[in-house]
């Protein structure tokens, strides 16, 4: 069981790396099949002592969820935006800065809310306070900033929460 | 005949939010604003028109092409990071610590984080 963990120290990343060398190649064979593996295998061994304290995936499941639950945001971020962009006046229009307290001290995940605010509706991530305890959100048009943070709070950071931590 | 429909339909409505997402880029009236319509708009554009090429390749090529999925996950992974380094050169070089929210005890954002706006101490970024 140790050798298996010092020879696949990341498996996740493994079928990840396999997965895409796949999709790369574009043609289904057992050469590329065993290619993408053999570099699953060497890319995590090596690049292993950069990534010193390395979050566990507590449930992979969850982060497959939570990958469909932005898709959908993201097809009506870009309705919401386009009808924002057409048809609503400068003048009607109210940006506003938000901010953002973190429950959440996972580097990673702080960098996939970061990146998830930015693809959803109307918002979008432009800095970490220096603490790393705050994010800094600028929403197109926010009438109401408790509630867009609440939104945030409550359908990505829980979520992210519980797969991270 | 169908399949033409949809794959034209795909291509239409990912020109669309093309459109839009430029076009917004000329409307907006704040930069930090404009910033929105390039992120958002444009990838249900690029995801469209990726959509109909997959479909165009799977109907007339006999073929599954997956380099649209791919292009569609690094378009995902790329966009927020771009957005957030050109929203950081926007708050270091157009906006002073009191212009933002303040954030909790700390006082600044990572981007202000420099000895200019805190005299008193010196502290490196975090």
């Amino acid at each position: 069981m140790r050798i298996l963990n010092r020879l696949l120290p990341h498996p996740l990343l493994t079928l990840l790396l396999t997965v895409i060398w796949q999709l790369l190649v574009n043609r289904f064979s057992l050469n590329s099949l065993l290619f993408g593996f053999f570099l699953g295998l060497l890319i995590p061994f090596v690049t292993q002592p950069y990534w010193p304290n390395r979050p566990k995936l507590k449930s992979p499941l969850r982060l497959a969820g939570y990958v469909l639950l932005v898709f959908w945001d993201i097809v009506v971020a870009n309705m919401i935006v386009a009808r924002i962009i057409l048809f609503m006046p400068n003048s009607k229009r109210q940006p506003a800065w938000v901010e953002v307290p973190l429950d959440i001290r996972t580097p990673e995940a702080i960098a996939m809310l970061g990146g998830t605010i930015t693809m959803t509706p109307g918002t979008l991530t432009a800095d970490i306070s220096a603490d790393g305890h705050y994010l800094l959100v600028h929403c197109l048009h926010a009438p109401d900033t408790a509630a867009v943070r609440d939104d945030i709070k409550s359908r990505y950071e829980t979520r992210l929460k519980e797969i991270f931590e | 005949m169908i399949i033409d429909l949809l794959i034209t339909g795909f291509i239409i409505v990912g020109g669309i939010f093309g459109f839009v997402g430029s076009f917004g880029l000329l409307k907006l009236n704040d930069p930090m604003s404009r910033m929105h319509a390039p992120t958002k708009a444009t990838t249900l554009g690029v995801g469209g028109v990726l959509l109909g090429s997959m479909l165009h390749a799977w109907a007339y090529e006999g073929r599954v092409s997956a380099h649209e999925l791919l292009i569609t996950l690094f378009l995902l992974v790329s966009a927020p990071v771009t957005a957030n380094f050109l929203a950081k050169v926007f708050i270091n070089q157009q906006t002073k610590p009191k212009d933002l929210p303040t954030p909790g005890t700390c006082k600044l954002w990572a981007t202000h984080n420099k000895p200019e706006h805190h005299p008193a101490s010196e502290q490196t970024g975090a």
